[in-house]
This record gives structure tokens, C-alpha cells and sequence, in this order.
């Protein structure tokens, strides 16, 4: 035995290939580790969508409702507002909406279904932070060249009605349109768009 | 067998007959030895020699008050604001065990950033201490891990909003961002799933981690040996004929264990004046949002991390989104911890410390400092903290083009060091140490 040559080729192959079958199994292991940090089938659940009842909503007024833990604005916008909307087209980083921030049926003038009532998810495309609605009054606080929108208290992100995105603000992008539909006049689902139903 | 060969234990008194027994047993008077004992030391460390041992100090401390808190504190978004107020109101000295913890969170940033500082002057991260520093740099990226989920605790507003914003800032990177930070989050929205992992991260994984690198970063500190205020190596010098050490080394312990103390001493007395009245330190080490509870709805009016990470903070903020992404704000603030780690290799001067090293390198230090204070301070402050430019310059923030300008001085600071440290006018080092 002791006059026998050590195979050192084959002593390195078996090194080796026990090495990569070893770390691939651990590697394997890894895998509920990591899944387990994945949303739980009970926070998937709470993700499904929320209904919303308009009909007591006044023109100029706001409703929050909460889909997926993120604040979802409602606001019911009068005249007033969508002539801010227009007049904001020149500061708007992109006025036609063409990141894909919201579902092909709100990719209009106004970012809705219907022109007077908009659904936005209230986090701002920064930092998550929630923005704060400013009425078309509100030029002492926002500026003289303010035509109503939204302001956000973290960075100083800055939309308009629409929620489109001024340009210098930190924000890149518009906020985030969530899929909704009607169901009658009064009525609005989030978090679903299907049709149908 | 080498056991046998060992010398009896001397100098304990009464304990010298169990520490024989011991040390026969176990490698204890090898280790106490090597680790601190007989662990040589340049003699001429000075003030900013104390923040090593405070550290570890605080560290201590914040295992300590740490393991007492979990006692009383629940980890549910139903539960975890209110367990904390219960701990401040109704657990017998839960309110002093609670402010040591959240007042030793901003000493530990003090005396981490015034040790850094010290490496930055002396040059305690150059050849052969490339290891020491970058163990220390993972300390203090652990460390703000740390703090981070820590600060989510509390489950006040402040905690919340912070959460969700750093969280959102996984959320910036391309193509997996929106996953990559649902399952950082473990929900749609920072959530109880979110505080229950940030819980265990808090408590147990960081801490596993942090204690392993301490070890790591005293082992080879006790390798190479301690730099000092002068640059110049002891171990190069000859040795005193008498004492068989290099002519400017003596022992750790009694001289540097008395100097410690007396550092331990003067620190408890500062932080027990901020722990007993000035536990907010203005709102500074406990921000006021944080003491109303945490609503997913309603952001507050102004959000600002805790003071140790305002700097990077602002440079965050200062960086303009790029193609419809705030990326690269995002990378500059990673980069921004990061670059740290190459300082051994970006200073190329011929002496260590500062006090041979040119004028030039003089002054980048200290407009790094200033630059670095000045991002501090502007981290803490809303971006319209100092008003607007007028038309000329696009009504910009003024604050926000301030911290524009000193985030390009904070990067040129490094980037350029290769540079301006090797063409400086250093003066030569000493051979014996000075004071």
C-alpha cells in the first residue's frame, strides 16, 4: 500500500466535484431561508382589492381609502383644478404620461377615467413619502405660479391635480395611477380593473 | 506536555491556586497576555486615543441595556409603541434602561466617527493596518444596520417613515427594485411582517456579526501592533537593552488600562448629564415625530434621519434623478460609505500623520470636515432651510446647491487623494516618537 502513487488528478476531481455538489445542496438550503422573507400568504390576501363609495365626495374634496397599506387619494376635481391641470402642462416633467405609471385607460389629459374624479396611490414616486394635497389657494405657501396639486413634505417633491411630476422636483416620475373601475356612479373598486363582474 | 511546563500563576493572591488550575487547562495568561497584558503600545497616545476602548464600552452598554429591553418589549405593529411607553411608565427603572440605550445609540456614532477621525489623521489605516481599518469599516457599516433597524422599533412615526423611506431606496434599483424591497419588507408596506425581521436583525444577527468583527478588529490590531499620533512603527526601533521592548513601547496594562479608566470616567460623566436631562438632545437623539405612533397614512411634515446619518443623507437628496430614476442618488449615498474602505490604497504620501504630512493634505482634511458637518447639519434641515436662489439660478434651493457643491468636495476628497497626497511637501518623520 505504501508504495502506491497518490493520484493527485483524480485526489483534485474528487476534491473538486465533492466541493460543488456540497455547495450547490448548501446553496440549495438557502432557498426557504429567503423565501420565507417573501410576503406571507396572509399579507398577499390583505393585498386584494378595496372598494370605495364616492357618492358623499364634493367637488374640490379628497377621500383616502388604503389599498395595500398605501394611501389611495379619490379627489373629486372642479373646474377650477382641471384649468390648473392645463395650466401646469409647461412645468410637468412628463405632461403625457409617458412613463408607464398608470393603466392604458388613464393615460389621458387628466390621468382618469373620468375626467372630474381621479384615483392616485398618495406615496410619492421619491421616497414612499405620503404628499400633501394644496388647494389652487395655497399660492403663499407654494408660490404665485401655484395651480393646485400635491406637495411633499420630505423632499419637496411637487405634481399638480394630475399627478404629474413638476420638473427640479426629486420625484422621477408621475404618481402612480392604481387599476380601479367603476361599479355604477357611486362606486369604485381598487386594485381591480377587469370587466365583467 | 506543554501544560506541565507552565509557571504557576503569581500576583492574584488568594485566586493564584484556581488560576494555575485554569490557566493549565486553558491558554489564559497567553491570551491576557497577548490581547492587552503584555500588549506593547507606542507611549505617546493622546485624547484621541480614548475612542477605541469607549466603543467598546458602549458597545457593552448597549448589549446590556439591550437584553433588558427585549424583556419588556413586544415586536407587533399592535403592541411595540405602546410596550415601549410601558417600559418608560410602568417597569420598575425601565425608563433609565431605555434612555442609556437610546442615548448610548448617538454616543456609540460620537465616539465611532471621533476613532475614524483619528485614523484619518494619523494615517492608522496604512501598511500594514489595511485589514485593521477595513474590520472597522464593516463594524461601522454593521453598526448602521444596526441603528437602522433599531430605530424601526419604537413603531413611531418617525421610525416608520424612516423605514419606509430607506427601504424605498432598494426600491430605485433597476429591474428587481420593486421585488427586492417587498421582500426586504415582507409586505406590500412596512408592516408588522417588517417589524417582526427587523426585530430579529436588531437583536440577534447584527449584533452575532458586529461581536465577531470586534474580535477580528482587536486580533489584528494586537498583530500589527497600534500606530500613534507620530506615524513612525515602534516595532522598527532597536529595543532598550534593559526591558527587551522597542525604546518607545511600554505595556498596555497598568498605563493604558489607568488612561482608559480615567476616559470611561469623563465620558460617564458627560453622558449621564444627557441621559438624565437632555434625553432628546433637542430632539436630535429622539426626534419628536417619534413619540406619537406610526400611521401608514399620514406622513409627517418633515422627515429627517437620526444626526449620524444626516451627511450621506444629503447627499442622497443632492443627487438630481437621471432617466426617470433616482439611481443614482442612491448609488452616490452607498458610494458615499464605501469609498472609505480604499483609503489605505488612495493616500499615497510618504508619512503617515498628519503632523508630517504637507499643507495640501492639511487642507483637504479639514474642508472634508467642514463639508462633512456642513451635509450633517443640511441632512437634518428641509431642503428649503435657506431659501431660494432667485430667477437667475432656476428659483434653486439654496441649501439644496450648497449640498450639491459639498457633495462634489466629499467625493474630490478621495478621488483626488492618489494625487494631491503624493505631490505634497511632506516633512520627515522622526525616528523617536515626540509627545
Amino acid at each position: 500500500m505504501s508504495d502506491q502513487q497518490v493520484d493527485k488528478g483524480k485526489r483534485g476531481f474528487l476534491m473538486a466535484a465533492t466541493g460543488v455538489v456540497g455547495g450547490v445542496a448548501a446553496a440549495a438550503t438557502a432557498v426557504p431561508f429567503a423565501g420565507s422573507m417573501f410576503p406571507s400568504e396572509r399579507a398577499k390576501a390583505a393585498g386584494a382589492p378595496v372598494e370605495a363609495d364616492i357618492s358623499k365626495l364634493a367637488p374640490g374634496e379628497m377621500q383616502i381609502v388604503e389599498w395595500r397599506g398605501k394611501p389611495v387619494w379619490i379627489v373629486n376635481r372642479t373646474k377650477e383644478m382641471l384649468e390648473g391641470i392645463k395650466k401646469s402642462d409647461a412645468r410637468a416633467s412628463d405632461p403625457n404620461s409617458d412613463v408607464p405609471q398608470q393603466p392604458e385607460y388613464a393615460k389621458n389629459e387628466y390621468r382618469s377615467i373620468k375626467p372630474d374624479i381621479v384615483v392616485l396611490e398618495g406615496v410619492c414616486t421619491h421616497l414612499g413619502c405620503s404628499p400633501q394635497y394644496k388647494s389652487v389657494e395655497a399660492k403663499g405657501d407654494m408660490g404665485q405660479d401655484w395651480n393646485g396639486g400635491f406637495f411633499c413634505p420630505c423632499h419637496g417633491s411637487k405634481f399638480d391635480f394630475a399627478g404629474r411630476v413638476f420638473q427640479g422636483s426629486p420625484a422621477p416620475t408621475n404618481l402612480r395611477v392604481p387599476p380601479y373601475k367603476f361599479v355604477g356612479d357611486a362606486k369604485i373598486i381598487i386594485g381591480d380593473d377587469t370587466k365583467g363582474a | 506536555m506543554a501544560a506541565a511546563e507552565k509557571q504557576p500563576v503569581t500576583g492574584a493572591g488568594p485566586l493564584n491556586g484556581l488560576l494555575t488550575w485554569v490557566d493549565a487547562r486553558f491558554p489564559l495568561i497567553k491570551m491576557w497576555e497577548e490581547q492587552w497584558g503584555k500588549y506593547v503600545a507606542p507611549k505617546n497616545f493622546n485624547f484621541w486615543y480614548y475612542f477605541g476602548s469607549l466603543s467598546a464600552f458602549v458597545l457593552v452598554l448597549q448589549i446590556l441595556t439591550g437584553i433588558f429591553l427585549t424583556m419588556n418589549y413586544k415586536p407587533d405593529a399592535a403592541h411595540a409603541f405602546a410596550s415601549v411607553e410601558y417600559i418608560m411608565r410602568d417597569v420598575w427603572g425601565g425608563w433609565i434602561i431605555r434612555y442609556m440605550h437610546s442615548t448610548g445609540a448617538s454616543a456609540f456614532f460620537i465616539c465611532i466617527y471621533l476613532h475614524m477621525f483619528r485614523g484619518l489623521l494619523y494615517g492608522s489605516y496604512r501598511k500594514p493596518r489595511e485589514l485593521l481599518w477595513i474590520f472597522g469599516m464593516l463594524i461601522y457599516l454593521c453598526l448602521m444596520a444596526e441603528a437602522f433597524f433599531g430605530y424601526l422599533l419604537p413603531w413611531g412615526q418617525m421610525s416608520y417613515w424612516g423605514a419606509q423611506v430607506i427601504v424605498n431606496l432598494f426600491g430605485a434599483v433597476p429591474f428587481i427594485g420593486e421585488d427586492l424591497s417587498i421582500w426586504i419588507r415582507g409586505d406590500y408596506v412596512v408592516s408588522d411582517a417588517t417589524l417582526n425581521r427587523f426585530f430579529a436583525f436588531h437583536v440577534i444577527a447584527i449584533p452575532l456579526v458586529l461581536l465577531g468583527l470586534v474580535a477580528a478588529h482587536l486580533a489584528a490590531l494586537h498583530e500589527v501592533g497600534s500606530n500613534n499620533p507620530d506615524g513612525v512603527e515602534i516595532k522598527k526601533q532597536p529595543k532598550d537593552p534593559q526591558t527587551g521592548l522597542p525604546l518607545d513601547g511600554i505595556y498596555s496594562h497598568p498605563y493604558y488600562t489607568v488612561k482608559d479608566a480615567l476616559g470611561v470616567v469623563v465620558f460617564l460623566i458627560v453622558f449621564s448629564v444627557i441621559m438624565f436631562f437632555l434625553p432628546e438632545m433637542g430632539g436630535y437623539f429622539l426626534e419628536y415625530n417619534n413619540f406619537i405612533p406610526a400611521d401608514p397614512l399620514n406622513t409627517p411634515q418633515h422627515i429627517a434621519p437620526v444626526w449620524y446619518f444626516t451627511p450621506f443623507y444629503s447627499i442622497l437628496r443632492a443627487i438630481p434623478p437621471l432617466f426617470n430614476s433616482q439611481f443614482p442618488g442612491v448609488l452616490a449615498m452607498g458610494a458615499s460609505t464605501m469609498i472609505l474602505f480604499l483609503m489605505p490604497w488612495l493616500d499615497r504620501s510618504p508619512v503617515k500623520s498628519v503632523r508630517y504630512k504637507g499643507p495640501v493634505f492639511k487642507t483637504a482634511l479639514a474642508l472634508f470636515v467642514i463639508v462633512f458637518l456642513l451635509l450633517g447639519y443640511l441632512g437634518t434641515e428641509p431642503t428649503n432651510v435657506w431659501g431660494q436662489f432667485g430667477a437667475w439660478l432656476g428659483n434653486a434651493d439654496r441649501a439644496t446647491v450648497v449640498a450639491r457643491i459639498c457633495t462634489a468636495i466629499y467625493f474630490l476628497f478621495f478621488i483626488l487623494m492618489p494625487w494631491y497626497s503624493k505631490i505634497d511637501q511632506c516633512k520627515p518623520e522622526p525616528a523617536r516618537l515626540t509627545w
